[in-house]
């Protein structure tokens, strides 16, 4: 019977041990314990928390990269395209005005040498009359002394006027 | 609420058995040396006829001073009121043999560790006894442990957990989160001091009272009033934190015609007080089987070896095989009693905090 009656001693030196104990564990240890895990999880959590925003940001700044890269790239394209576009106007421009000009150079020859052909046609129509004048003088000169001669000499300046 | 408990119990039971695996396996050849002192029969045993029931009983039950090894006795203080002497108090020591089992000093005498009156008054025995003291050791314990581990909680704030916090680290957890939190709920920080200092105390004082030398080989938590008390604090806790839907289901269950009450408010009520009762026995049998098994197969050696020395020998590598198989067993007994009676006791306050569906 003694093992299953409790010991009233026992009894009330647990009463203030356990007491005591728990006191103290309570308020200087669990509590701050308790406090220190709670917030250990909870740094843990936040931390996490934070790796995947880090994450999610990184994703996101690795998609506008890729799409300033792209926006780049066909900008690139653009100015490419307007560069060539420009070099083949400009390209067809000097083309028209180079044959504008030959044109009008050639008009221009023309011209002069049709001036200087009617110029030409003058001198030789001046040297003709110049000529003519020549041969009626030597002519005159002449005169009378046979008609044979008078012929030959015709004859002879026509050959002369040939030559030239 | 039951198929919770009931499926938490299912994951736990592996965890356990890993457990019981890893006790065997750590604590199997360290124990066998030291288990050895605290049977070393004294002088007067081998005088006497030995006789283990006796031996066993005094060892399970409290005494008024601490036998070490040998003729080494540690002496306690008695402190005693009475009507006749008033408040007393000496040294165990002064307790002269007086005649047979009895020892008597003054007006005083002690018989099985039970101290009396000759006048056969009432005498108040408030006595440091051999259990008390391991009592106040496993209490000086506790605040050592867990003080030294809220320090370092404050030192090393942020950090990894290193020594003593490394250690306890994971059982306070234990507590926490595979005990108060799955019960209680959003409830669990209430009963969290409570709850570890009843777990750490039950288990300090359980792998003390393994020790088979000095400071330990007490029987404290197997001394039934140990359990008595902590039963006792968890039905005023009951009893204070209980709401008014768990009041009406022991008064009066609702839904059930009023003559069936009539059997059915008896058996509420005794369910009420036996649950803490049956924690009480639970802690108590269990650590007092284990020190009487432990005790009785080294109570074997010297039975046999009374009868022949050689059949003593013999005996005696059966019983340290059989005794470090115990040992091991109540290496794990230590821990799931502490488990066992924390986690009831978080279910009866789950169970008296429940707020009512309704259906």
């Amino acid at each position: 019977m003694n093992l299953i009656t409790p010991d009233p001693g026992l009894l009330f030196w647990m009463l203030v041990t356990f007491g005591i104990v728990l006191y103290i564990l309570g308020k200087f240890a669990w509590k701050p314990i308790l406090k220190a895990l709670g917030e250990r999880e909870n740094a843990i959590t936040e931390a996490l928390d934070k790796a995947e925003d880090a994450k999610k940001q990184m994703a996101n700044m690795q998609a506008e990269n890729e799409k300033l890269l792209a926006l780049a790239r066909s900008e690139r394209e653009a100015i490419l395209r307007e560069a060539k576009e420009m070099k083949d106007s400009i390209i067809a421009q000097a083309k028209t005005s180079a044959d504008i000009e030959g044109k009008k150079m050639i008009a221009n020859a023309k011209e002069n040498i049709e001036r200087e052909k009617t110029s030409a046609i003058n001198d030789l129509k001046n040297q003709v009359a110049s000529y003519s004048i020549e041969i009626a003088e030597r002519l005159i000169r002449k005169k009378l002394e046979s008609n044979k001669e008078q012929d030959e000499l015709v004859n002879k300046a026509i050959n002369d006027f040939h030559l030239n | 609420m039951s198929a919770k408990v009931s499926s938490f119990f299912n994951v736990k039971i592996f965890s356990l058995f890993v457990l019981f695996v890893t006790f065997f396996s750590l604590n199997g050849y360290s124990q066998e040396v030291p288990k050895a002192d605290n049977t070393t029969p004294s002088p007067e045993h081998k005088e006497e006829k030995f006789n283990a029931g006796k031996m066993i009983m005094g060892h399970i039950a409290d005494e008024h001073d601490w036998h070490i090894i040998g003729n080494l006795t540690l002496p306690l203080p008695c402190i005693l009121y009475s009507k006749e002497k008033g408040l007393d108090v000496f040294m165990s020591s002064h307790f002269e043999p007086h005649h047979g089992e009895e020892r008597s000093y003054d007006v005083y005498d002690m018989k099985e560790g039970k101290i009396t009156l000759l006048s056969g008054l009432k005498v108040y025995d408030f006595s440091i006894t051999k259990n008390v003291l391991s009592l106040f050791i496993s209490a000086g314990l506790l605040l050592f442990v867990f003080l030294t581990v809220a320090r370092s909680y404050k030192t090393r704030e942020g950090k990894a957990p290193k020594g003593l916090q490394s250690w306890f680290e994971p059982l306070i957890l234990f507590v926490r989160d595979d005990i108060a939190k799955p019960t209680l709920g959003a409830n669990h920080s209430r009963f969290m001091p409570l709850l570890l200092t009843i777990f750490f105390f039950i288990f300090f004082g359980n792998l003390l009272g393994l020790i088979p030398f000095f400071p330990g080989g007490a029987n404290l938590t197997g001394n039934i009033a140990i359990p008595f008390f902590l039963a006792a604090v968890i039905l005023i806790v009951i009893i204070f934190i209980a709401n008014k839907h768990y009041w009406g289901h022991i008064v009066a269950m609702p839904g059930v015609p009023k003559w069936v009450l009539i059997i059915l408010t008896p058996i509420e009520i005794l369910g009420f007080v036996l649950r803490p009762f049956v924690l009480m026995i639970r802690l108590f049998a269990n650590i007092t089987a284990g020190h009487i098994i432990a005790l009785a197969f080294y109570s074997l050696i010297f039975i046999f070896g009374a009868k022949s020395v050689a059949a003593g020998y013999g005996v005696s590598v059966v019983s340290v095989l059989f005794t470090v198989f115990m040992f091991c067993l109540d290496l794990l007994v230590a821990f799931l009693q502490a488990f066992v009676f924390t986690l009831l006791s978080s279910i009866y306050f789950s169970s008296a905090l429940e707020v009512p569906e309704h259906h």
